[in-house]
């Protein structure tokens, strides 16, 4: 079957500007080299610290930021190395929601406005069928009618995650790139908000990419999980094989620094010492062995790639040796 | 509500809230109220120079005529002039500013500079200039001012919608693929209306002194018009025994000009952020 969006070897680098008579500022490089394949229906979890380029690579699934290298293919057509504009257009199926849902409506604008523009600006000339459709997912996403023509400071937080739930719902996309989609809200909030997120694609048929730091929302919703740090996958396994046998060290430690999963998860990894280097000077090799515990002298001179490790692909060149250390069945016989 | 009790409890913006009605009131029904309307040009060369009385409570200028009656008709022309200047000034600027603060590349960083350019020049000189190659009149005093007041709009719009690009919500509108001229007129212009309003009701009073001014110099209206700084200029040969010709008229500039720049304040204290968050 054909996965509903693969990336190849994406690679995406931010700001980079020559000046005049000055130096010239050095490209940041936020995605360096991302391979994912979706399937449709699934929920992928993009995982990692603030700045790893989660984002960046959400941005540019929508075609909002564009890739500076790399293929990305929609159902097969190749979207990829087109300028905004096209991008935007060629990717009609992908869409984006927010993380902070009530700055991303405009104030001036009531509810029903903000969800008619959506229609408009997609071309949905018949007035009639755009009401239709918006007190349609006005419904879905369990808001009434009178919601139409409130404005946005007269909802709550959980609220105004359903208003651009119902936006994006109303433009009927394929796939649903949800940029931390739980966060600032309290626990009850987020278990709505998952569920909501569960029923929505099971009524639609969505695919989600779902970025997120919370390890424990992650767990709950997923079905595979990718892990990031600065701008690459290390690890891509299904949820549970992520969460059960995590064999990158990054994801180990990620795994060991989240507290309310530290102590059902068997691996125990120290919390890595210092911050992620900053993505303008990469270190040499691997991004991660200046923090790794067990980083040796080639790990700093390779930079790994991602290999397929028996149920899933992480990119450490030791994982075999890291793996073997505290699980018996992994020595080699 | 709580915007119209803030605003109430800020006594010299209502002062000048209610000095500019006042104005605007004299602009719209001047020739009614005024005792004398016909003295807009006609001349009583009898009883010239009459110092205030209950007849004339201004007084008389060098032709005769009513002083009152005069400076109430002064407003409809001065009001005239500085919404015809302000408005032409925020046509062109506001979209420049627009236009300049959402792109990137050379075209907003061309416009800026030319905004400089015509922001370093002293206002008023770049005024008596055009005013003087165009000749003296009501019409190219206007167009003058208004060539010379549209960077503050360029300013403070390209400020503003700089702030703007980058709000979560235009990254929303592209997202879903919104246009620009869409996102431009639709969304961001109705966010930044508060400072446009704010400047352009201090440029109201700013434009009335500065044609006053003109027409002082005489760059401006002309004989037998009932403006301001005309009467104060056709004044000066008959100091200081005529005061109230000088007086009167220049009273009626300071007041309205006073009257628009505490409203503009007080508008200003109203929409910034700042105080705002502290309700």
């Amino acid at each position: 079957m054909t996965p509903i969006l693969a990336l190849r070897d994406v690679a995406v680098s931010l700001g980079g500007r020559r000046r005049w008579l000055r130096p010239s500022v050095p490209p940041v490089q936020a995605v360096r080299g991302v391979s994912l394949d979706l399937a449709e229906g699934e929920i992928l979890g993009v995982v990692g610290e603030s700045g790893c380029g989660k984002t960046t690579l959400g941005r540019t699934i929508l075609g909002l930021q564009r890739e500076s290298r790399g293929e990305i293919r929609l159902d097969g057509t190749v979207v990829s190395g087109l300028d905004p504009r096209a991008a935007r257009r060629a990717r009609n199926a992908v869409h984006y929601v927010h993380q902070d849902a009530a700055a991303s409506l405009d104030p001036w604008w009531s509810i029903g406005r903000t969800l008619e523009e959506a229609l408009v600006v997609q071309g949905l000339r018949d007035a009639a069928e755009r009401r239709a459709r918006i007190d349609e997912v006005l419904a879905a996403v369990g808001l009434d009618a009178s919601a139409r023509p409130r404005y946005p400071h007269e909802f709550s937080g959980g609220q105004l995650r359903r208003v651009a739930l119902a936006r994006i719902l109303a433009l009927r996309p394929r796939v649903v790139i949800l940029d931390e989609p739980t966060s600032g809200l309290d626990m009850s909030v987020q278990a709505m908000v998952l569920n909501l997120l569960a029923e929505l694609r099971r009524r639609y048929g969505l695919t989600y990419v779902f970025i997120s730091h919370d390890l424990s929302v992650v767990r709950r919703f997923c079905d595979r999980v990718a892990i990031m740090y600065l701008g690459r996958v290390v690890e891509l396994a299904s949820a549970t094989e992520v969460f059960a046998q995590p064999r990158h060290p990054y994801t180990r430690a990620l795994l060991a620094a989240s507290p309310s999963l530290a102590s059902e998860t068997r691996p125990r990894a120290p919390v890595p010492p210092g911050e992620p280097p900053s993505a303008a000077r990469l270190p040499p090799g691997c991004a991660f062995s200046p923090r790794c515990p067990h980083a040796q002298p080639r790990c700093r001179e390779v930079d790994p790639a991602l290999e397929q490790d028996g149920r899933g692909e992480n990119a450490c060149l030791r994982w075999r040796e890291i793996a073997g250390a505290d699980d018996p069945a992994m020595q080699p016989a | 509500m709580l915007v119209l009790r803030k605003f109430l409890r800020d006594i010299p913006a209502v002062l000048g809230a209610v000095i500019v009605l006042g104005v605007v009131l004299l602009a719209i029904f001047g020739p009614w109220i005024a005792p004398y309307p016909e003295d807009a040009s006609a001349s009583h060369l009898l009883r010239r120079l009459r110092p205030p009385s209950a007849a004339f409570p201004f007084g008389t200028d060098n032709l005769g005529r009513d002083i009152f009656s005069r400076v109430i008709l002064g407003a409809r022309g001065a009001l005239k002039v500085s919404l015809a200047v302000v408005g032409a000034a925020m046509a062109i600027g506001v979209p420049l500013g627009l236009v300049a603060g959402y792109g990137r590349g050379i075209l907003s960083e061309a416009i800026m500079r030319v905004t400089d350019v015509f922001l370093a020049l002293p206002q008023l000189i770049l005024a008596l200039a055009l005013a003087q190659l165009m000749g003296p009149s009501v019409e190219s005093a206007m167009l003058a001012l208004a060539l010379t007041y549209w960077p503050f709009f360029t300013r403070i719009v390209h400020t503003e919608t700089q702030r703007l690009r980058n709000a979560l919500f235009v990254d929303a509108l592209q997202g879903i693929g919104a246009s620009t001229p869409r996102i431009l007129f639709l969304h961001i212009l109705p966010n930044i209306l508060s400072p446009i309003i704010v400047r352009a009701t201090i440029g109201l009073g700013f434009t009335i002194l500065v044609a006053a001014v003109l027409g002082f110099l005489g760059m401006g209206a002309t004989p037998p018009d009932p403006d301001w700084g005309l009467a104060v200029a056709q004044s000066r040969g008959y100091l200081p025994n005529a005061w109230w010709f000088a007086t009167f008229p220049g009273l009626a500039i300071l007041v309205a000009v006073l009257g628009f720049n505490l409203l503009g304040d007080g508008l200003r204290d109203l929409v910034d952020p700042r105080l705002r968050r502290s309700r």
